[in-house]
């Protein structure tokens, strides 16, 4: 996600970087007081943890590893200015010090790994607050939700910036559907390492949580596993939603392509009387590429719901057995 | 493990472009890859400019090259994105080597791996020759906001004793047989993951307490260090001027 530089264009990097540093400003004057007084060496201490997380390696399937990229996270830990600020910190010494990331893209780098993720993650997190129950429980599912929704909502961002600032003609359609798609799948892991980091960290040392305090002791306490079961339901939901927003997408794309193609004479029987339902232009798949990165953003978010059923059904099989073992 | 590792990029030499104060440093790096971005992409000379300019400031800096080219490694992930552009652009298109590709999707790519590859380089060339701390002096120095230097001071100072801990932990369970292939098996590295937020945020109340009590007052002290001078001033000007020209003569004249 750290775009280089002349990834958009010079004017959509101004304004994203406009845009970023009028929130961060924002964001430093709301918690400038408190700032100023201790959180300086906290919020310091946060970032490094948020950094260190990011370099640290978690098992995703068979093997394979991804990391966490924290912003909802921080937010929900820190509260969302503070949560904003810290990942900033983050990616701009990933920029300075470690050439990851391009410094003119440093506008759309922030909005994209630091504000939307922090403040949508956080809103997200608000929003599934009130939906699940008021305990432990609640505040590890609203979490698990907030990471995914909050790598979608990303995800989600570069592609309306790409809608804008593209430095190549690839339609908004394949930008956005492919990289939703990724990154619901990106996000899956990210909600269930974010939920199990959020539920550690209330087991010992609850009132570090700023998303959680207006919770009392007996509140915190609750942590049924039945709760699981609505953040399974949920999760579900919230990926099938957003599956079916990627498959309309998908759906539609072929047919900007399509009109191109006709524009510039290239297809001859590109368009049957058939394609009518998004299977029609699935069955095409491998004619050429736009409708093979089609595929691959249909195949991607299929992946998505088994893989959150499947995920979502061992832990919570996992966690009854080891509720059992307690007992 | 052992400490001095946070600043990965910094190669420690005693070179021209390493005694240049920070501040002078920040600016013209990002003259200079805003130059390079506005400069639209059919001036391919200008980017051969570019790009003499950065090997004429790594010979003077005494970085080795071998270390920037594999550095640049890291903008790979999106290099692979721009060679698809070519194969999912619409518009005109053209044959090379006998595959039929967009020509607007040719120059994309062309736009994102030129400007990509000089900007990662220019941003290497700084983190190699400039500290970390020198980096967010510079910053404060042009008035970055101080709540924003300062967490990353923070952050800065404590990320190696931070991800050690980390490493330590993961240490510590892998000897025990703990060796996860699954999400679903994630849920103890989760747990320390969540163990080291907690240490971290006691650390950072232990340090601040340590600061109280020798008398912080909530403003981090200026401590000094060298400004940059005007013969810092001149030679960065030059190097930026040649890219700034070159810029405006590619923008004028395309």
């Amino acid at each position: 996600m750290h775009a280089p530089d002349g990834f958009l264009n010079v004017g959509t990097a101004l304004a994203t970087g406009a845009l970023s540093a009028g929130t961060i400003g924002a964001a430093l004057r709301q918690s400038g007081q408190t700032l100023r007084d201790k959180q300086i060496p906290l919020a310091g201490l946060a970032a490094a943890f948020i950094f260190a997380a990011q370099m640290f390696n978690f098992p995703v399937a068979a093997g394979t590893t991804g990391h966490l990229i924290g912003g909802a996270l921080a937010a929900v830990l820190l509260g969302p200015t503070v949560g904003a600020l810290v990942v900033t910190v983050v990616v701009i010494v990933q920029a300075l010090a470690f050439a990851d990331g391009g410094l003119t893209a440093l506008g759309y780098n922030i909005l994209n790994m630091a504000i939307v993720p922090a403040f949508g993650g956080y809103a997200v997190f608000r929003l599934f607050r009130r939906l699940l129950p008021r305990s432990a429980g609640g505040v590890v599912g609203a979490m698990g939700l907030a990471g995914l929704i909050s790598v979608v909502l990303s995800a989600a961002a570069f592609s309306i910036e790409w809608l804008f600032g593209a430095t190549a003609p690839v339609p908004f359609d394949t930008v956005f559907g492919a990289m939703v798609a990724v990154h619901s799948l990106i996000g899956i892991g990210e909600g269930v390492i974010s939920a199990l980091v959020i539920g550690a960290v209330l087991a010992v040392r609850p009132d570090l949580v700023v998303g959680a305090s207006d919770l009392d002791r007996t509140q915190l306490a609750d942590r049924r596993p039945a709760k699981i079961r609505v953040f399974a339901i949920a999760a579900l939901l919230v990926t099938l939603f957003v599956a079916a927003v990627v498959s309309q997408f998908a759906a539609e794309a072929p047919d900007g392509l399509e009109r191109v193609a006709l524009d510039t004479g290239i297809s001859g029987a590109g368009d049957s009387p058939l394609s009518s339902g998004p299977f029609a232009d699935y069955a095409t798949a491998g004619i050429d590429n736009e409708r093979l990165s089609l595929a691959i953003a249909g195949v991607a978010g299929s992946l998505v719901t088994l893989a959150v059923g499947f995920g979502l059904f061992a832990a919570a099989r996992g966690a009854r057995r080891g509720d059992r073992s307690v007992a | 493990m052992g400490a001095g590792h946070a600043h990965a990029l910094y190669v420690h030499e005693h070179s021209a472009i390493h005694n240049m104060a920070p501040e002078v440093k920040l600016v013209a790096t990002f003259l200079f890859v805003i130059a390079v971005a506005v400069t639209p992409r059919q001036a391919i000379w200008a980017f051969a400019v570019y790009a003499s300019l950065l090997a004429l400031i790594t010979l003077v800096s005494r970085v080795k090259p071998g270390f920037l080219v594999v550095r640049l490694a890291a903008v790979v992930p999106f290099v692979l994105f721009a060679l698809l552009i070519p194969f999912v652009a619409g518009g005109e298109t053209v044959e090379v080597l006998g595959l039929t590709v967009s020509r607007e999707g040719l120059w994309g790519a062309w736009n994102v791996l030129a400007k990509a590859t000089l900007g990662a380089g220019a941003s290497i060339l700084l983190a190699a020759t400039t500290e970390i701390s020198e980096m967010l002096r510079g910053m404060s120095i042009l008035k970055v906001p101080p709540a924003l230097t300062a967490i990353a001071m923070f952050m800065v100072r404590y990320l190696v004793l931070v991800s050690g801990e980390l490493a330590r932990m993961r240490t510590a369970m892998t000897a025990r047989g703990y060796d996860p292939r699954w999400l679903w098996q994630a849920k103890p590295l989760a747990a320390s993951a969540g163990a080291l937020f907690i240490r971290s945020y006691e650390r950072g109340e232990r340090v601040h307490a340590a600061m109280v009590a020798r008398g912080f007052t909530g403003e981090m002290p200026d401590l000094g260090g060298r400004r940059g001078s005007r013969s810092d001033w001149i030679r960065a000007a030059g190097l930026v001027a040649v890219a700034v020209t070159v810029a405006s003569f590619a923008l004028v004249f395309s």
